[in-house]
């Protein structure tokens, strides 16, 4: 047979009754996919209407058929044999019966799957979220746990610490970072600086841009705008390689050899998070400042205006509390981004949901411990 | 009579609802190549890292020289793991590692050797594999033969009593396959190591195994065992028939 121009016209149908339980179905031309839609449509119609208890398809002037109109007669026998009826095709060339014989109707079907549940009700659902948050609940506390444990024995035996994978990780946390923090903080600064700017320019107090600037930012923005982009980038970048390892079987290599991925992996990863976060911070704040600068300066201030509001309206608690705080960002940046790694599922996406689940969980823990602190340091009157 | 090294009784994997293995008992013996076979989807691999402490049975015990691996923690398990080496169907090789340090790695973990007695051992375990002068290739430069033998030489580091290899020929060309499988015989000759081996492929089970075990995914039990030439000339059931003779039912009924 030869297969047919994709603008064949679509085949005829004669639906004849030959007596009150049998229907044929008489069809001419070529059967393939983009020709079947008309006539499966009207086939079924026709049997809907006649519910035929024997259904005779006529096949002798089908000069094409594809696996489409294979599917087609197939459709047909599973929808009569619903119905309680009987099926036939009859007339098919060799050619076409040979492609028609492929096909087991009874595999085809769709599986009865009225035992399972199609849809749950509101309390399974809810229940069934909760069951989940507590496990997810419980999966991180358990890995608090080894992750504290692992780190106080580290500092007990420092000597056991892989030094070299911690200053890889400081090169590839902090140093390599370096400008995406600065060009991030300048920018922000600069904007903070400037929509601050307009509404106190009403006032008069334009000069105060500067206090503003310095508190917001040793306090809060600097602490949190590089957190931020340092998880984007290396908490992400740690899930990744973990959850790589998950995939190629390595931490499996590890469990296997007795070695705890913890200590292995984890660790060398915290401590250099805690290493570079304090410094990658200042080194935002520098560059934040350095935006406001610049605004300051197109508002007519001189920079030994800027440095004398800087110095009056800074201390070192403002700084210190604001450093304090990237400590436990960078244990959270490493943790989370380690344990969603290693919770990574198979699958070619689960390393970028493992990824993605490290930038998501991060930010939100960070913005808690944040708010926390927000509280203490209220409360001491820092 | 011959030592048992392995002793597995009444086991039982599944994961959640779903039994993979259905309460098998078998014996691996000392020194022997003992291969573990079937189809897709038998639980071949399920019973491998079940063997090396990977999943924790249903039920049912696995012995490793006399120690429950199956409910072995903390420093038990530990013990058992030194004694036993694994080689991975991927290789597990560590990225962040040369060839060399990952060989070095579990004599460095576990033994209070020198630096450079820890790099002498390893530099001969990459002899006897054949891979001498890839010491200092990152994993990502070798060939998938060279993996598999880089595996194996970190698998061999603490001179196990047991090597578990899982596919070894996985996604090897004939030759590098007859190749590793002549290693493999090599090392247990010279070692006296007992091998416990996944496969399904024919060539390396003729190649390689004193004795075979053939799983079957439709009874999820063992449905043969003993000498794989014996069981292909001489086994009525026929799925091991079809097993051995790489056939087809109708191949199997003319």
């Amino acid at each position: 047979m030869t297969k047919p121009h994709s603008t064949t016209s679509p085949p005829s149908l004669q639906t004849i009754t030959e007596d009150n339980s049998t229907l044929k179905l008489k069809i001419k031309g070529a059967l393939n996919t983009y020709t079947t839609s008309k006539i499966w449509t009207d086939s079924l119609t026709a049997i809907k209407t006649s519910k035929p208890s024997q259904l005779i398809v006529d096949g002798s002037e089908i000069d094409y058929c594809d696996t489409a109109g294979i599917a087609f007669f197939t459709n047909l026998q599973i929808r009569q044999e619903q119905l309680g009826g009987n099926f036939k095709v009859e007339g098919l060339s060799d050619e076409i019966n040979k492609l028609y014989k492929l096909f087991n109707a009874e595999q085809l079907k769709e599986p009865d799957d009225s035992d399972s549940i199609h849809s749950e009700n509101k309390i399974e659902a809810a229940g069934r979220w909760g069951y989940q948050a507590w496990e997810e609940i419980q999966v991180n506390i358990i890995f608090t746990g080894r992750v504290t444990v692992a780190l106080i024995k580290a500092m007990l035996r420092p000597d056991k610490i892989r030094w070299k994978d911690v200053l890889i990780t400081c090169e590839k946390f902090g140093a390599n970072a370096l400008f995406i923090i600065a060009l991030v903080n300048f920018l922000v600064g600069l904007v903070i600086a400037f929509q601050s700017a307009v509404p106190m320019k009403q006032y008069g107090a334009q000069i105060f841009v500067a206090d503003l600037l310095v508190i917001a930012y040793f306090k809060e923005l600097g602490p949190l705008m590089t957190a931020f982009v340092v998880n984007g980038r290396s908490g992400s970048a740690f899930a990744a390689e973990l959850g790589t390892m998950k995939v190629n079987e390595e931490l499996d290599a590890l469990d296997t050899m007795g070695l705890d991925p913890v200590p292995f992996l984890v660790v060398p990863k915290v401590i250099a998070s805690v290493l570079m976060l304090p410094l990658l911070t200042v080194f935002g704040n520098l560059f934040g400042l350095l935006g406001g600068l610049v605004v300051m300066f197109s508002l007519g201030f001189t920079l030994e205006t800027y440095l004398n509001q800087l110095t009056i309206a800074a201390t070192y608690g403002m700084l210190i509390s604001g450093l304090f705080k990237t400590l436990f960002f960078a244990v959270i940046i490493a943790g989370v981004g380690c344990l969603a790694g290693m919770r990574a599922a198979k699958g070619p996406s689960a390393v970028g949901d493992a990824a993605t689940r490290a930038v998501v969980v991060g930010i939100v823990l960070m913005i808690v411990v944040d708010g926390i602190f927000g509280v203490i340091y209220y409360i001491l009157g820092i | 009579m011959d030592k048992k090294i392995i002793n597995v009784k009444e086991l039982t994997a599944a994961y959640g609802d779903n039994v993979i293995i259905d309460n098998i008992s078998f014996d691996v013996v000392k020194g022997e190549k003992f291969v573990i076979l079937g189809g897709s989807g038998c639980g071949k691999s399920t019973l491998l890292k079940h063997m090396i402490g990977l999943y924790r049975p249903a039920h049912g015990s696995i012995l490793i020289e006399g120690d429950n691996i199956a409910k072995a923690e903390g420093q038990d398990r530990i013990e058992i793991l030194k004694n036993i080496g694994v080689a991975y169907q991927s290789g597990a090789l560590f990225g962040s590692m040369t060839v060399l340090e990952n060989v070095m790695l579990p004599l460095e973990q576990y033994t209070n050797l020198s630096k450079e007695s820890i790099d002498l051992i390893a530099r001969m375990k990459l002899n006897l594999v054949g891979l001498t002068g890839s010491e200092e290739k990152s994993p990502s430069e070798l060939s998938g033969g060279m993996i598999k033998r880089a595996a194996l030489a970190r698998a061999m580091a603490l001179d196990p009593d047991i090597l578990f290899l899982d596919e070894p020929s996985a996604g090897l060309d004939p030759i590098t396959s007859a190749e590793l499988d002549q290693l493999i015989n090599q090392l247990a000759k010279s070692l006296g190591v007992t091998f416990v081996i996944v496969t399904h492929e024919l060539n390396s089970i003729y190649n390689i195994a004193d004795r075979v075990i053939m799983l079957d995914k439709d009874t999820k039990g063992i449905i043969a065992t003993g000498d794989p030439e014996y069981l292909r000339d001489n086994s009525e059931i026929p799925i091991v028939q079809k097993f051995f003779k790489r056939q087809t039912d109708d191949q199997l009924d003319r």
